[in-house]
């Protein structure tokens, strides 16, 4: 199943080592699945790879992150590259998923021929049905105009394009998190936009499974880093009666997760470079590998979340 | 200081001159704070997700310039509006502004806002 899992002292699938050795790698797709109601994910080389069809699931959908087209130093010369293996692996999927969520920092400097670059290329997904957050490199110069208007065409974006919609009974959110940040500030979703989200969960049942992506994590990751939402909490307080709610974040670059009640934070790994563990690093910046092992490295980290645990299971697989 | 001998010896000869010719030395005036701005490098780093230095003294009228040296954009950006802000900084891009009235102004980095610097105005 994993190529890395060489020490397994927990019997659990899951290789210490092999795991930090894929937290290293840039480029990933975890498979998302709902069925009743409870939200696991596989990795898309061991469903490539076992060759099976995925189980009858009531709904499947794909997370990709942080393709920062257009940037080219060190740590990864070939954003575009490493992009287009992450969309080959979801075109091998012998099911392919309903829809993609991208999570934002589509582009590294927001310009529009890195735009141009990233939907020509992604024009060879299977999956057509893509709905995004932006990252804050998506809207560095013009306050995100340029991103709405090409992104937001399926949806009916509010405000600076928060939005929801509902696939198989499920109600998902997009919220952004990365405009009007304040000084000495974390990410940020405001007012207008929280008493959109308290309205538009308010007629839902408690029973009705919650999907929330943004770019910037929704829970304070690491804020010496700035990774964090400072309202996030009050985000959270209006989603907390649900029975099932999973929030999905890119920005950081790595496979990182907490279990809060009945809420489930993720964020999903780059497709472009990896960024340091909260704190090992004098910076957050980007995490340069030898060239040699980048190839090597390149791999998903899935989470898996079974009906009945509260743990969560982490499973590396690469991509070779 | 080596900024110190040239200037020094650049007062001493406009000193020189203005004995000579009080409209040689208001022009010689001119060149000392052409040269005085010239010589003192108000320079921020921005390295590491933060600016270097953090809080800088500038007299007013002095050019003030950021160099980004991460691989990361930055941006320059007054917390009061004060002064213009910059586009984001791709890696080694540069930005400058000429420090008003005196006075602190504090700015931050819109893309990182945790990342915040000072410049303090000098008559």
């Amino acid at each position: 199943m994993s190529d890395y899992i060489s020490h397994d002292h927990e019997h659990d699938g899951i290789d210490r080592r092999g795991f930090l050795q894929c937290m290293a790698w840039a480029g990933t797709g975890l498979l998302w699945t709902i069925s009743g109601g409870v939200l696991a994910s596989k990795t898309l080389a061991e469903i490539a790879k076992a060759g099976n069809p995925l189980p009858a699931t009531d709904l499947s959908f794909l997370q990709i992150s942080d393709s920062h087209i257009g940037f080219n130093k060190e740590a990864n010369k070939d954003v575009t590259a490493t992009f287009k293996i992450a969309l080959d692996r979801i075109n091998a999927m012998p099911t392919p998923p309903s829809f993609l969520i991208h999570t934002g920092d589509i582009t590294q400097l927001s310009k529009p021929e890195e735009f141009d670059t990233f939907d020509q290329v992604l024009k060879s997904c299977r999956t057509k049905d893509v709905f995004y957050v932006p990252g804050e490199h998506d809207v560095l110069n013009d306050g995100g105009k340029l991103y709405r208007e090409r992104y937001l065409k399926s949806v009916e974006g509010k405000g600076s394009g928060w939005y929801s919609f509902n696939k198989n009974g499920v109600h998902f959110i997009g919220l952004v998190n990365v405009l009007d940040l304040q000084a000495g500030g974390l990410g940020q979703l405001g007012d207008e936009q929280l008493e959109w989200l308290e309205a538009d969960v308010k007629g839902l049942g408690a029973d009705t499974p919650i999907v929330a992506f943004a770019h910037i994590p929704l829970w304070a990751v690491y804020p010496q880093w700035g990774w964090g939402t400072s309202d996030s909490e009050r985000a959270l307080g209006y989603l907390k009666r649900f029975g099932s709610v999973t929030v999905l974040n890119g920005h950081i670059h790595q496979v990182l997760q907490k279990v809060e009640g009945n809420v489930t934070f993720h964020t999903a790994m780059s497709t472009a470079f990896p960024q340091p563990a909260p704190g090992t690093a004098p910076s957050p910046g980007p995490m340069k590998v030898p060239a040699e092992q980048l190839r090597s490295m390149l791999g998903l980290t899935s989470v898996q979340y079974k009906q009945g645990k509260t743990a969560l299971a982490v499973v590396d697989s690469n991509l070779s | 200081m080596t900024t110190a001998t040239p200037r020094n010896k650049k007062i001493a000869l406009l000193c020189a001159i203005g004995m000579l010719n009080l409209s040689v030395f208001a022009l010689g005036g001119q060149m000392k704070d052409v040269d005085s701005t010239s010589s003192k490098q108000n320079k921020i780093e921005i390295k590491d997700f933060a600016f270097n230095p953090q809080t800088i003294t500038v007299k007013a009228g002095e050019k003030v310039t950021w160099i980004n040296r991460d691989e990361e954009p930055h941006t320059v950006v007054s917390v009061e509006k004060q002064f213009k802000k910059s586009t984001a900084l791709d890696t080694d891009q540069e930005f400058t502004i000429t420090a008003g009235s005196p006075g602190t102004y504090t700015y931050f980095c819109s893309v990182h806002p945790k990342m915040t610097g000072t410049i303090v105005v000098e008559k």
